[in-house]
């Protein structure tokens, strides 16, 4: 007899405690900061891309996920400063680990992980990301490359006064110094 | 380390003559007298690290990587010894890295040095992954650096040609670039600069990198500071798969390694043949290969449309039938004419030859897709016919020759591997070289030449007055080995075929027949030519036309018996009307003699089937397009000029492109006969099977005639090809194209002044067809001559002028 009340009594006392059911999707969880989530390809504050198609992402890559071609730039149609960028970039996320060991390896800061986590789908060819899902939004200021060099005149600018780029692109004054 | 017990003592060991002994690491050696320790080292298995030394390069001793301890008559040498350097000596004893705590300190100190300024740009440096110094530093260099200084740095790559790039940062300073460059190509454009530590490779402001062998030294370069424009970035040497190949450009037949990845070529590098090309190609075997890639090459076959006449989409079984519908009508109106071009592999040439006899019962079939005469033909199927490596004249051959005469045969323009050996030759002091041509062309400076200078067209008649007025180039060629090499050219000069023969019989000298294409020794071979079946038997022979009949399984007596037409006469034949038919291969109608009667025979022809890579000038006309590999996606063989056959695999696989072969086979067993030829190995096994016939001879008697003067106004124009020009295969390679030769019209500074023409002004050339107008060089051409590249840049002579090596044509000042 006392055995069975001390059963409801665990239920009661559960009433009282923190409910860790989550509302997903309807409340969507928020994750921690340095969460892995799906990729993002960075662009400089001008709008050209950050990728330069090393493919030492794909060289990272324990579960062969990615796969890049690069591409040269021309002066016609420039997508990145300097000499190369990645005309072929894609993660297959049925396969991805979410390990980051492409961010570690990626030396233009290009490649990133956002916190989105919500990568599910009903098939599997929209599991491969191409380049045009993982690119970083247009912020304002930015310009759909390809387009020449707006913040100075060769990749050393970009990459060596990134910082006050970004600074002086945040300012809103758009130029260098 | 175990022991083992002395097997025998050092005194046992008997020197053979030229030979001496000496101690390495404790174990005895016999060496040939003059060979570098670091070779004696290798040969038993010590690798001593190098970077400066290259087996094919004089030794220099630049880099000091090599250093090991030497001692001579038991007293050591003061210092450790670079043994790159240093040849062997009796009684030496030599300690290496091994052995030496000496010897391995001072090479870790090199490396250490060399180290200091080599930056750290592994991650981005194309040679990461093959890089001998990487390799080195990590096999015997330091974990860590002591050097905390800052490292001495250069602008980044810059182009020292449009197709090398050099980083001199990276550079270790063993100049290997510039040894190769002023030795084997010798194009000293590349030098050391500046001292101290600001010693830098670099090239003079306005003189680029203009060699036809520049390729080579990002090959050797031991380090990344020499990187080629056209792979920079590409690709990295462990995301490749090296396949072993055959150049497909010239007729020398290189061994390649072709570097590809994800069913693209990336790179192409000189193979090791020691027989042909060394380790040595030229940049047009080296860079020219995108042409497969360009994004108009066909890739499904194309049927004309009888409604709209216009080429459209079509399968493979709607347009074979097509083709074999048109092709058996027009073979029992007046009969179909083959055009295989020069450039297929010996089994796909071997496909046309058996297509034309027994599906078009026809010997109207020529390979020479070029300027060709009746006297070249006779010369080609009595004699080149049957040269091989083993009876003729070899790579090998040319390096030992006493003498070497050269005949209508521009060798770095034609084929730039027999320029290497006979520059190697001549370089020894062991070969003399003559140019029979018209001016001293780079070649001829750089083989230490003698130029035999005639009016285009008299070479016939140089060579017979050579006993005369040369008596030493005759008493030179009658050495034992002396070789004559003829060049294509020839076949435009009328008697210099019979001149040739008439010179080697009095001399004994050797021919060789060198064609600028890769396929036209293989097809010479399987008989695509007018008057010869497979393996050189004579069309005419009534045996041998048996034998061929009874291996192909063909009924008695069907094989047709008399001689075909060559190219031209299948040309004129189809303008006229002779022919209903015509079945191309990849030939070029502006690379043919007279490119007007070309369009004109490829429009008046009822019915063409073109097979090709990508639109050509036969496309417009044809009635069936049938796609074709180029040479990377098919196996097969080309018959180098030597006779030597060099068979490659097939490098990409799975592209679902067919071979000529297949094409063809395919193709006659809808017209009811069988070619066997289904793949490459089949088809080469159908071609064994006949094997080789009986020489039949030749009998050239065609008289050298008298060129007479141009008249007021005129030149006799002079003119061949350039290595890098407008070929085709050599589309879509802009940094290759950068370092072609300025195109310039040559003239004597004469003959110049009569025309009213100043060197570096503008002369225009023409004929009745066309003018050219092009920038003027006086050089030390005969009185009356001008010189034009045959199809560089806006110079195309034979589309524009219709004109030839000999031709008339008229010569005016003129303005850009």
């Amino acid at each position: 007899m006392f055995e069975s009340l001390k059963g409801f009594g665990v239920t009661f006392g559960t009433m009282f405690k923190k409910v860790v059911t989550e509302e997903y999707p309807e409340v969507k969880k928020v994750t921690a900061p340095r969460f892995h989530g799906r990729h993002q390809l960075n662009r400089h504050p001008d709008g050209l891309e950050k990728c330069v198609g090393c493919e030492l992402c794909a060289w990272a890559c324990p579960a062969d996920a990615i796969f890049v071609e690069g591409g040269d730039n021309t002066e016609e149609a420039r997508f990145s400063p300097g000499e190369r960028f990645g005309a072929d970039y894609q993660i297959n996320y049925l396969r991805c680990i979410g390990c980051g060991l492409c961010i570690e390896a990626c030396p233009t800061r290009s490649l990133t992980m956002t916190n989105e986590y919500e990568l599910a789908d009903d098939n599997r060819q929209d599991l491969i990301f191409t380049k045009e899902d993982l690119l970083a939004p247009l912020l304002p200021g930015m310009e759909q490359p390809p387009h020449p060099m707006r913040l100075g005149d060769n990749e050393q600018d970009y990459y060596v006064n990134g910082p006050q780029l970004a600074k002086a692109a945040q300012e809103g004054k758009g130029t260098q110094q | 380390m175990t022991i083992a017990p002395d097997k025998s003592t050092t005194d046992d060991i008997v020197v053979p003559e030229g030979h001496v002994k000496l101690v390495i690491d404790g174990e005895t050696v016999v060496a040939p007298k003059g060979e570098l320790l670091i070779r004696t080292a290798e040969r038993l298995g010590t690798v001593i690290p190098r970077f400066c030394d290259h087996p094919l390069l004089e030794p220099a001793g630049a880099c000091r990587q090599c250093l090991v301890e030497v001692e001579m008559g038991g007293r050591p040498m003061p210092k450790p010894q670079a043994s790159c350097t240093m040849t062997v000596a009796d009684g030496m004893v030599v300690k290496t890295q091994l052995t030496s705590p000496v010897a391995d300190k001072a090479q870790q100190g090199v490396m250490e040095l060399l180290l200091i300024n080599h930056p750290l740009d592994c991650p981005i440096c194309d040679k990461g992954g093959e890089c001998p110094l990487q390799n080195q530093a990590i096999a015997h260099g330091r974990s860590d650096s002591r050097f905390h200084e800052h490292k001495r740095t250069f602008p980044k790559p810059i182009n020292i040609s449009t197709q090398v790039l050099l980083d001199r940062e990276r550079c270790v300073l063993c100049q290997r670039c510039t040894r190769f460059s002023a030795q084997i190509a010798g194009d000293p454009f590349i030098e050391l600069l500046e001292r101290g530590s600001q010693q830098q490779i670099g090239v003079a402001k306005e003189k680029p990198f203009q060699s036809y062998f520049s390729g080579n030294t990002i090959q050797i370069c031991p380090v990344g500071a020499l990187t080629s424009a056209a792979y920079r970035f590409r690709a990295r040497p462990f995301d490749l798969v090296s396949t072993p190949s055959i150049c497909e450009h010239c007729s020398s037949g290189c061994a390649e390694r072709t570097d590809w990845r994800r069913g693209k070529v990336q790179r192409k590098l000189a193979g090791d043949d020691p027989q042909v090309n060394e380790e040595w190609i030229c940049d047009k075997g080296r860079f020219a290969f995108r042409y497969a890639t360009t994004g108009d090459r066909f890739t499904r076959p194309l049927v004309r449309d009888a409604e709209s006449g216009e080429l459209r989409e079509s399968s493979w079984t709607e347009a074979l039938q097509v083709a074999a519908a048109g092709l058996t009508a027009a073979r029992d109106a007046n009969g179909v004419g083959v055009l295989p071009g020069g450039r297929l592999t010996v089994e796909d040439a071997y496909a046309y030859s058996k297509f034309a006899r027994i599906a078009l019962h026809t010997n109207d079939i020529d390979f020479r897709a070029r300027p060709h005469s009746a006297e070249e033909l006779e010369f080609l199927s009595g004699t080149t016919v049957f040269t091989n490596p083993d009876n003729g004249v070899t790579f090998g051959g040319i390096e030992s020759a006493p003498a070497a005469l050269l005949v209508a045969f521009e060798p770095e323009e034609e084929a730039p591997i027999v320029f290497l050996r006979l520059r190697k030759a001549a370089r020894k002091g062991t070969t003399k070289v003559f140019h029979l041509g018209q001016f001293t062309t780079p070649a001829v400076e750089k083989t230490f030449g003698t130029l035999l200078a005639c009016v285009p067209g008299a070479e016939a008649n140089a060579l017979n007055a050579l006993p005369e007025h040369a008596s030493d180039v005759v008493d030179l060629l009658s050495k034992p080995g002396a070789v004559i090499l003829v060049g294509e050219r020839a076949a435009v000069i009328p008697g210099a075929f019979t001149a040739v023969a008439r010179l080697a019989e009095r001399t004994g000298a050797k021919v060789a027949w060198i064609p600028r294409r890769a396929g036209e020794r293989g097809a010479l071979a399987v008989g695509a030519v007018p008057n010869l079946l497979p393996g050189g038997r004579h069309v005419a022979n009534a045996t041998a036309r048996t034998e061929v009949e009874r291996t192909w399984g063909v009924e008695e007596g069907s094989l047709p018996a008399t001689p075909g037409r060559d190219t031209t006469g299948i040309l004129e034949a189809a303008a006229a009307g002779q022919l209903s038919g015509l079945v191309v291969g990849g030939v070029d109608p502006f690379d043919l003699p007279d490119p007007r009667l070309a369009e004109k025979a490829l429009a008046a022809a009822g019915f063409v089937v073109s097979l090709e890579l990508r639109p050509s000038g036969v496309t417009a006309y044809a009635d069936v397009v049938l796609p074709i590999a180029p040479a990377v996606e098919k196996a097969g063989s080309y018959l180098n000029w030597e006779g030597r056959h060099r068979v490659f695999g097939t490098t990409l696989e799975g592209t679902g492109a067919l071979p000529d072969c297949r094409v063809l086979d395919t193709l006659a067993v809808e017209m009811d006969a069988d070619l066997f030829t289904q793949t490459p190995a089949a088809s080469a096994a159908d071609l064994a099977r006949l094997g080789e016939g009986a020489p039949s001879g030749s009998s050239l008697n065609v008289a050298a005639p008298l060129v007479s003067p141009a008249g007021p106004g005129k030149a006799v124009l002079a003119t061949w090809h350039r290595l890098i020009g407008n070929g085709s295969l050599q589309v879509d390679e802009p940094h290759l194209a950068g370092t072609a030769r300025p195109v310039v019209a040559k003239i004597a500074e004469t003959t110049a002044a009569q025309f009213g023409l100043t060197s570096g002004g503008f002369v225009t050339v023409s004929t009745d067809r066309g003018a050219i107008t092009l920038p003027v060089e006086t050089d030390d051409l005969p009185e009356g001559v001008i010189w034009l590249p045959t199809n560089s840049g806006d110079v195309t002579v034979r589309a524009t002028l219709g004109a030839g090596h000999g031709s008339i044509v008229s010569v005016s000042g003129g303005t850009s």
